[in-house]
Parts: structure tokens; C-alpha cells; sequence
């Protein structure tokens, strides 16, 4: 047999290939649990041929163009059809809407006050730690995160002080999930999500099923997400991009230790570093900043990194025990 | 309440390591720059290829072709190299198959117009996105459409979907697989309809 006719051979036709795609894709999208073992089966399929992970991606993409049709929702017909179906529906507005009062008197102290009982997590930075709770949720912090969890069996809350955590909450009708940051609020309703807070913005990012994003100071301002939706709030907005999943599964790079740069400028991967290590990185002018890098460094490789800046783009490193100043 | 803390990384997977960044790379890529161009490569195919019935598999293949040379560089000009590679591809086929005379194949006149052919105005399209995707939709089979809508527009569950149109689970996937292929084709395989007015 010739290489060519072997390689027809393995090669399945676009129509197969298209449908055999689409029912992985529908299995993956339309999964309420979707375990690793899963994953592996359909990362088994993807890496069979070329013409697998091309099919999937191409309906893939297709498909989370269609998410966009959400906005023609009718929001009285849903409330009406939804709500008999879905039960928690109700019950989980009015905690929401509860939670959020509570939000805006807290202040972080006066949680504390509150409900002394809270458990605390936090994690140094460079930490990495996972959280396991007996209702099945998982919550891994990032480096340098602090949160406070309150389970009871009538409402679950988290606290997000500082930082960056993954949530793998386990639905529950009867407990809504809901994750408090600052004057916003996630209120879940059975799903995988990525929260970030910094100094002065919050971000969503969604993997799977549905959530709740608002602000919990009363001028009604939320969006439900759908997965690949990325939300950012400032201290008065709130914008909703879409993500491919590769791009959400850089943002979740952290979770397995590395740092994931695809076109990312010297400043933004400094920052990123920075948030994990105690010896910083300083870009010492702006044009440099502005220089674009590429490639996968494991979080603590700060030194590392600096110096593949030195070998591709040519740029100066001062080193010092705290710092290490990039230049040109 | 709490069970235990731990720093575990069980799940810490080889889906981020070396091969998974690239083609996660690639894919985004692919969907970004090449995706786009499949209306007028389709449209390529079809005018220098006789059998109709082959062009679903010649896109593929042009694909794989793209998808390959991608993983050594990513193509700087997208547009030029996806229709060379169509081209050489219907080349290696004529020499390969011996059917048709190579002259059949598009000069390099005829790729240029495509090449030059104006790319779709971004904003154009996030204008019309949505018209078009309800286009799309109504031409989908009855059926198949209902699923998709209570799925991409209601947001049910696969359960909630089945109870609601009063089929099986398996069905529901069924009819939106099939309602995800016939989208895709009609949103990256046609030109777009909303273009076409002046």
C-alpha cells in the first residue's frame, strides 16, 4: 500500500467527521457534569485525526455564535415557563436580593462581626491551595487570595476579599451559591467559573452552566452568563465579551502552575508575575512595556522569563534581591 | 463543614503543557482568520472543481493542510495562504488523479480576486450578527429549530428540552447536532445575505 492511500485511509470524510463532532460537542455542552473522564474521551476523539479537532472547533465556534441569541429571550414568558420547572428560580432571587442588602451595608468588618463564624481561607503569595466543602463545591485560590466561606443548608455565600479563585459548585435548589466581591455578586446556579479581583475590577470568567452577575447595590444591573462569557465590572459597569475556550483555559493556566502569554505586552506579563512572586519584575520604561512576548512559563519562573527577554528581544536585566529591572 | 484542605493538583493535566498550547493556539487562529474566508474558499473550490459532490472534502482537506503548516508558523498573510494551499491542493489532485488537465485549475488571476476581495467589515457584521443568525435559524428544519431555540434562546436543560418537545434525551442531541452542523454551514459556507444590499 502507498503512504497516499494509507493516509486516505485514515483520513475520515468532512461529512463524517462534521457529525460525529457535533454529537461530542452537544454531549460537552449539554452535559450537567462533565468529569474528567469525559474530557479524556473527548480529547481521545479530538487527537485521532486533524479532521476531528478541525470539525469540533469549526461547529464549536458556530455554535457560540448562536449564544448570542439569548437576547431575544422574552423575560415575562421565561419567568413564567421557567419558574414551574425550575423551582429554585424564585427562592434564588429573593437571597439574592437579600445577600445583596447584607452587601451593601458590609463592610468587610462588619461581616466579620456578623458572622464570626465564617471560615477563613487565604493563601501566601506564590499559594495555591483547594478548598473542599462537604455539599461537593470545590474552590482553589490563586496566589495571594483571601475568602470567607458561610455554608449553612438554607443559602451557601463566599466572600471574595482579595485575589483570584476557580468555583466547581454543586448545585443545589434548596442552597443557592452566591460569591460576594466588593458591590457585586455572582449567584450561582450549578457550574464552573474563574473570579478575579483586583483593585478596582472584577472578573467573570464562565466554563460551564449559568450564573447570575449583578451589583448588589439596587440599580438592578446584572447579566446572565452563558459559558465563554467573560465579565468585567468596574465600580459602576458592567461589560460581557465572549471567550474561545482556549482563551478561558489560558485564564485557568494558574490552576496547573504556568503562565500562558500569547501576544501579551512586557507590562501585562510583568504584573501577572508579579502577582506571584515576592522578588518583582520592574519594566523600566514604557516602550519597553509595550514590547510583545510569547510562551508558557511556569508562575514562579520570573528569572526565567526575564531572562528569555534578555536572549530574544535584547533587553537589559539589573538584578537585586528584591527586583529585577527590565530595560533597553 | 469544611472537609479538608489540600494543595492537590489531581486534575493538573498535559492539556497546557507544549502540544495543547499550540493547537489551542492554532484553534483560536483558525477560527479568528481563517473561518471567515470559508464562503469565498468554498466558492474557489466550486469554480475550479468539477464534481460538487467532492468540495466538502476538498474544504476539509484544505483545512488539515492549513492546520499542519500552522503548527510550524502561524501564516502572517491568512488570507493568501489559504488560498495558495487551495490551490496547490487541486494541483496535487489533478497530478494525482490524472482527471482534468492542470490548466483547469484557477490561474493565480482568478485567486487574486478573491485575495483582494474586501474583508468582511467587522463592524458590519456585529451589526448584523444577529439578523443573520435568525436567518439561519428559520431556515433550519422545524424540529431541529425548536431544540436549538429552546436551548440557545431559553437556556433549558437537555431534560427540560426532551419534556418540552416530548422526545428522548438522545433525540435532543440528535437535533442539535444536526442544528449545529446546518448552522455552521450556513454561517461560514455562504456568503453572507446581509451583504448583498448596496
Amino acid at each position: 500500500m502507498s503512504d497516499d492511500a494509507r493516509e486516505e485511509l485514515a483520513v475520515p470524510s468532512a461529512k463524517e467527521a462534521k457529525s460525529c463532532a457535533a454529537r461530542w460537542l452537544m454531549e460537552r455542552r449539554l452535559a450537567e457534569n462533565w468529569s474528567d473522564a469525559d474530557q479524556a474521551k473527548l480529547d481521545a476523539w479530538l487527537t485521532e485525526s486533524p479532521a476531528h479537532l478541525i470539525a469540533y472547533v469549526r461547529l464549536e465556534a458556530a455554535w457560540s455564535r448562536t449564544d448570542r441569541l439569548v437576547v431575544l429571550r422574552n423575560p415575562i414568558s421565561d419567568m413564567a415557563e421557567a419558574a414551574p420547572s425550575r423551582a429554585a428560580l424564585p427562592l434564588y432571587i429573593k437571597t439574592a436580593a437579600a445577600i445583596g442588602v447584607v452587601a451593601i451595608l458590609g463592610t468587610a468588618a462588619a461581616n466579620a462581626l456578623l458572622y464570626r463564624n465564617d471560615a477563613v481561607f487565604s493563601t501566601p503569595v506564590g499559594g495555591h491551595e483547594t478548598v473542599k466543602f462537604a455539599d461537593g463545591t470545590r474552590i482553589e485560590l490563586n496566589t495571594n487570595t483571601s475568602l470567607r466561606a458561610r455554608m449553612t443548608k438554607e443559602s451557601r455565600t463566599i466572600w471574595l476579599d482579595r485575589g483570584e479563585a476557580y468555583f466547581q459548585v454543586k448545585h443545589d435548589s434548596a442552597s443557592p451559591f452566591v460569591v460576594i466581591a466588593g458591590n457585586q455578586h455572582v449567584t450561582d446556579l450549578g457550574t464552573k467559573f474563574v473570579m478575579r479581583r483586583d483593585a478596582s475590577r472584577l472578573q467573570v470568567a464562565l466554563l460551564d452552566g449559568r450564573v447570575r452577575f449583578g451589583m448588589s447595590d439596587g440599580n438592578r444591573q446584572s447579566a446572565l452568563l452563558s459559558p465563554g462569557d467573560v465579565a468585567v465590572a468596574t465600580s459602576n459597569s458592567i461589560s460581557v465579551k465572549k471567550a474561545s475556550s482556549q482563551m478561558l483555559s489560558n485564564e485557568l493556566s494558574w490552576r496547573h502552575g504556568v503562565l500562558i502569554f500569547k501576544h501579551t505586552t512586557l507590562g501585562e506579563a510583568a504584573r501577572e508575575f508579579n502577582r506571584y512572586n515576592r522578588k518583582k519584575l520592574v519594566i523600566a520604561d514604557e516602550p519597553t512595556a509595550r514590547l510583545k512576548i510569547y510562551g508558557t512559563f511556569r508562575v514562579q519562573d520570573a528569572e526565567q522569563f526575564a531572562r528569555v527577554t534578555q536572549d530574544v528581544l535584547g533587553l537589559r536585566l539589573e538584578t537585586d534581591a528584591d527586583e529585577i529591572v527590565i530595560s533597553r | 463543614m469544611v472537609e479538608a484542605t489540600d494543595t492537590g493538583r489531581e486534575d493538573a493535566g498535559p492539556r497546557h503543557a507544549g502540544v495543547g498550547v499550540i493547537a489551542a493556539e492554532i484553534c483560536d487562529w483558525f477560527v479568528r482568520e481563517v473561518l471567515p474566508l470559508e464562503a469565498a474558499l468554498t466558492q474557489f473550490l466550486q469554480h475550479n472543481w468539477r464534481n460538487r459532490g467532492d468540495i466538502e472534502d476538498l474544504l476539509q482537506e484544505v483545512y488539515m493542510r492549513i492546520f499542519e503548516a500552522a503548527q510550524t508558523q502561524i501564516p502572517e498573510r491568512p488570507k493568501a495562504f489559504v488560498f495558495t494551499t487551495a490551490r496547490n491542493l487541486l494541483i496535487d489532485r489533478v497530478r494525482r488523479e490524472q482527471i482534468i488537465p492542470i490548466e483547469a485549475v484557477a490561474d493565480l488571476d482568478a485567486l487574486n480576486v478573491a485575495m483582494d476581495a474586501p474583508g468582511p467589515d467587522r463592524n458590519a457584521i456585529a451589526r448584523d450578527e444577529l439578523r443573520r443568525l435568525q436567518a439561519a435559524l428559520d431556515r433550519l428544519p422545524p424540529r431541529c429549530r425548536q431544540a436549538v431555540i429552546l436551548r440557545q434562546v431559553d437556556g433549558l436543560s437537555r431534560k427540560q428540552i426532551a419534556s418540552r418537545m416530548g422526545i428522548g434525551e438522545e433525540t435532543v442531541k440528535e437535533y442539535l447536532a444536526e442544528g449545529v452542523c446546518a448552522l455552521a454551514d450556513m454561517l461560514y459556507g455562504e456568503t453572507a445575505n446581509v451583504r448583498r444590499h448596496p
